[in-house]
């Protein structure tokens, strides 16, 4: 555990963050007296459309993973049309590794409610719905209590602050499902439905939420536009690389000596975030990690130096993602690591698509009997092959997300795999585990 | 079709209370698309009855116009609807990669042998469930597990067996973060979506170190974001035509190669719901129009005079909606903002490039990205 070096201390870039160390910043008063609910006041004084190009210009893009440019998303919603337009938010934070939302809405919930009103007006939507994950209670629990003060302030409901614009916001709670965080599974979530995607096209900017024009962001997307509003697309670049702009909350956890939340520009680099967090643990050396999520490809102790921005990671052979990035070390392994992901899509797979829902529940069986000392050579082509049906072959992301790691451990550690089909390491789990998986 | 026999157990399960919320709920969403209120009118019967019983069913059925398939098909599909009756605490541990590599399987195996119970499954004396669940979206804090979803942090064998006695024994251990303690029917009224009632219990629980960690180091050396200045003016377009004219002329005189001038693409605007507001810009719908449908003609001075004017445009919406498909198409490939991050990194290069062309070619931009999309 050292002291990070001043040029990697000059990385961090707290601004969505910055407000968390006020211990009441969740509370009206508070956040208002730390420049909340200005940025709302500047932009009601604007035309949407200046807005939206505010967004564009800045280059900002989503939080949720994708990447897609946030301004060029909003104008694609068609004005004029006649139709009521909607603003969700999507707050079902739960890739694995990922956990940046949830701190954000629980300790700054104002800088979310605040971003959603600024869209809404941007592409013309009275109403707004901020879907959040059903366990994140207590981020729920300030976000409610958050609308209720900016309703009672004047700041949502009708005629906002004299302008005329109306705007209705529910924070819905979801009920444990994963794939809701895909946006057309969300929609069809909020709708009541089993939490499903869709066919597409149509999308969403067309037939989104109950088949209107419909914008699904990010929270930390969301969340950012106040900043931008008030500090300029300009200044918005100047953080960040060329191609992704702006900071970005970089979540540090597994084997480093301080995990947490690191907010810095884009394309910081892993060395710096470990250099941040103190370090490893003493006694573990990096041997894994992933980017962004557990849909996201393993990195290695190779690519340290990878500017971890949309393009970078990709050039790399990985996907950003949510920049959760998990750390593991040379006393974990690679192939159990992914097995307890492979449960997770299995548990998680909506059922709608073949390729995941039988892919996904085969594989991790071929992964039991492996790690039981009863795997065979053949598993590891079979593996292959079942990726090789679920990727690009399903209805969602989801499907896709499942065999990263899958590919990508059997591509940088099929040593690992080996081992445990030749005999040479033991056995992780016990063969009463292993029913059903012949 | 109610009959007589659904009709007497409405009657005698669900109070007015219930019902009374129930109305509130439905009257959050749309008129005509109450079906939005079917999650969390399960959240609400699981506050009565701790879990979805038949009789819950068919209550949101009742409420809803639904039949019962329908409302059991949805019940059914998400993890926090239980179908048997649960205890007061609901107690799950994170199995997932992360915790799990922390010792969070170690965690649940503890409580499995120490509570006598399986996943999913409840003490004779009604006082809590157990679950193993797949990543909290606290990896910072691993291993974790929840008491009715709030937060224990770092927790160890040991830790975990001291949180489920003390709530055997009728205590209510105070989680890491989150507020304090409440029944899991309490709860899911919570999550029905009402505020929690409790006196203080917002105020409850302050960040925990992991999440303030880049800020607290920030701090302690005096680091912040550069060059914040709150009161940077927003642009309008009609500015941002001007500079990006300013640069195509200044680039011209200089004979390079035209500047990345920001902005200063050709838009057409329809309607607003923002009163009091001036036009973005002064351009006739004709022009803008002529500017859509010729995109690369000389038209960066905005209503220069020799613009040419086709007036036989097609109505503006009708670009709106090409270009909305486009980028519905483009934002296909897994999750335009989901959490499935499965995007490949071909798909994120075509959706960079179509934002760099934007209004450029908007027709071509949506002939290959529906391509695109048929190949998905």
């Amino acid at each position: 555990m050292t002291t990070p070096r001043p040029e990697t201390l000059a990385k961090l870039t707290p601004v969505l963050t910055r407000r968390w160390i006020s211990p009441d910043a969740w509370r009206i008063g508070s956040y208002e007296n730390l420049d909340g609910y200005a940025a709302l006041r500047k932009a009601l004084k604007a035309h949407p459309d200046d807005l939206i190009q505010l967004i564009k210009d800045s280059g900002l893009r989503g939080r949720g993973g994708a990447g897609f440019p946030t301004g060029l998303k909003w104008g694609f919603i068609p004005q004029g049309d006649g139709k009521p337009h909607y603003l969700v938010v999507n707050a079902d934070e739960g890739e694995p590794g990922t956990c940046k939302d949830l701190p954000l809405m629980t300790h700054d919930p104002h800088s979310l409610v605040e971003g959603v009103i600024i869209a809404s007006y941007a592409i013309r939507a009275n109403r707004a719905y901020i879907y959040i994950r059903g366990e994140a209670v207590h981020a729920a629990r300030r976000l409610r209590n958050a609308v209720a003060e900016a309703q009672a302030k004047g700041y949502l409901g009708r005629n906002i602050l004299g302008t005329g614009f109306d705007l209705e916001l529910v924070v819905h709670s979801g009920a444990g499902a994963y794939i809701c965080g895909e946006e057309t599974a969300l929609l069809d979530s909020l709708e009541g439905f089993r939490g499903q995607p869709r066919l597409r096209p149509p999308f969403p900017a067309t037939h989104g939420l109950y088949a209107s024009p419909t914008v699904v962001n990010n929270v930390g997307t969301i969340a950012s536009v106040p900043y931008i509003v008030l500090g300029g697309a300009d200044w918005w670049k100047s953080m960040g690389t060329e191609k992704s702009s702006g900071p970005m909350i970089y979540s540090l956890s597994g084997r480093i000596a301080n995990p947490g939340q690191f907010e810095c520009g884009l394309g910081v680099t892993l060395r710096e975030l470990i250099e941040l967090a103190g370090g490893m643990q003493p006694g573990h050396q990096l041997r894994f990690w992933t980017p962004g999520g557990s849909s996201t490809p393993l990195l290695t102790a190779e690519h340290l130096d990878v500017p971890l921005d949309f393009e970078g990671v990709a050039a790399a052979g990985s996907i950003l993602g949510t920049t959760a990035t998990q750390i593991f070390s040379d006393q974990d392994c690679p192939v159990y690591a992914t097995y307890r992901w492979l449960e997770f899509y299995h548990h998680e797979s909506c059922g709608k698509c073949t390729p995941c829902r039988e892919g996904n529940y085969w594989m991790v069986r071929v992964y039991r009997r492996i790690l039981a000392g009863q795997g065979t050579h053949e598993d590891l082509d079979t593996l292959l092959d079942t990726c090789d049906n679920i990727l690009g072959r399903s209805f969602c992301g989801l499907g896709d997300g499942a065999t990263s790691s899958v590919t990508s451990s059997l591509q940088y550690f099929k040593q690992d795999y080996l081992d445990y089909i030749e005999g040479r390491t033991a056995p992780k789990l016990s063969d009463k585990q292993l029913v059903g998986a012949h | 079709m109610p009959s007589r026999e659904r009709k007497a157990t409405l009657m005698t399960t669900f109070t007015e209370e219930t019902r009374a919320r129930a109305r509130e709920i439905i009257a959050r969403y749309p008129a005509d698309r109450s079906r939005s209120a079917l999650l969390p009118l399960l959240h609400l019967v699981q506050s009565e009855e701790g879990y979805v019983s038949p009789a819950g069913v068919t209550f949101c059925a009742e409420v809803l116009g639904l039949n019962k398939a329908q409302v059991g098909a949805v019940a059914t599909f998400y993890t926090m609807y239980k179908r048997r009756p649960t205890g007061d605490y609901l107690v799950s541990v994170c199995t997932n990669t992360m915790c799990n590599v922390l010792g969070g399987q170690e965690v649940y195996d503890t409580l499995v042998e120490h509570l006598g119970v399986g996943h999913d499954e409840t003490t004779a004396d009604g006082k809590i469930t157990l679950e193993h669940a797949e990543c909290l979206a606290a990896c910072d804090y691993g291993p974790v597990m929840t008491v009715n979803y709030d937060f224990f942090d770092g927790v160890d064998p040991q830790g975990a067996v001291g949180v489920v006695d003390e709530l055997r024994a009728g205590g209510r251990p105070m989680p890491t973060r989150g507020a304090r303690l409440c029944t899991l029917k309490e709860m899911a009224v919570q999550l029905a979506g009402f505020a929690d009632e409790r006196d203080g219990a917002v105020a409850d629980g302050g960040p925990g170190a992991a999440t303030l960690r880049g800020l607290r180091l920030a701090e302690q050396h005096g680091i912040s974001a550069p060059g914040y200045d709150p009161k940077t003016p927003i642009r309008s377009k009609a500015e941002a035509d001007r500079a990006a004219a300013e640069a195509k002329a200044k680039a011209e005189a200089a004979k390079a190669p035209a500047p990345a001038a920001p902005a200063a693409k050709p838009e057409q605007i329809t309607g607003s719901t923002a009163p009091d507001v001036k036009a973005p810009d002064d351009k006739s719908p004709q022009v803008r129009t002529a500017e859509t449908r010729q995109p690369d003609a000389a038209t960066a001075v905005p209503d220069a005079p020799g613009t040419k004017v086709p007036t036989d445009g097609p109505p503006p919406a009708s670009r709106d909606a090409q270009a909305a498909q486009a980028a519905g198409v483009a934002a296909n490939t897994p999750a335009g903002d989901g959490k499935p991050a499965g995007d490949e990194a071909g798909a994120q290069e075509r959706n960079l490039k179509e934002a760099e062309a934007e209004t450029g070619a908007a027709g071509a931009g949506s002939a290959v990205a529906s391509e695109t999309g048929a190949q998905k």
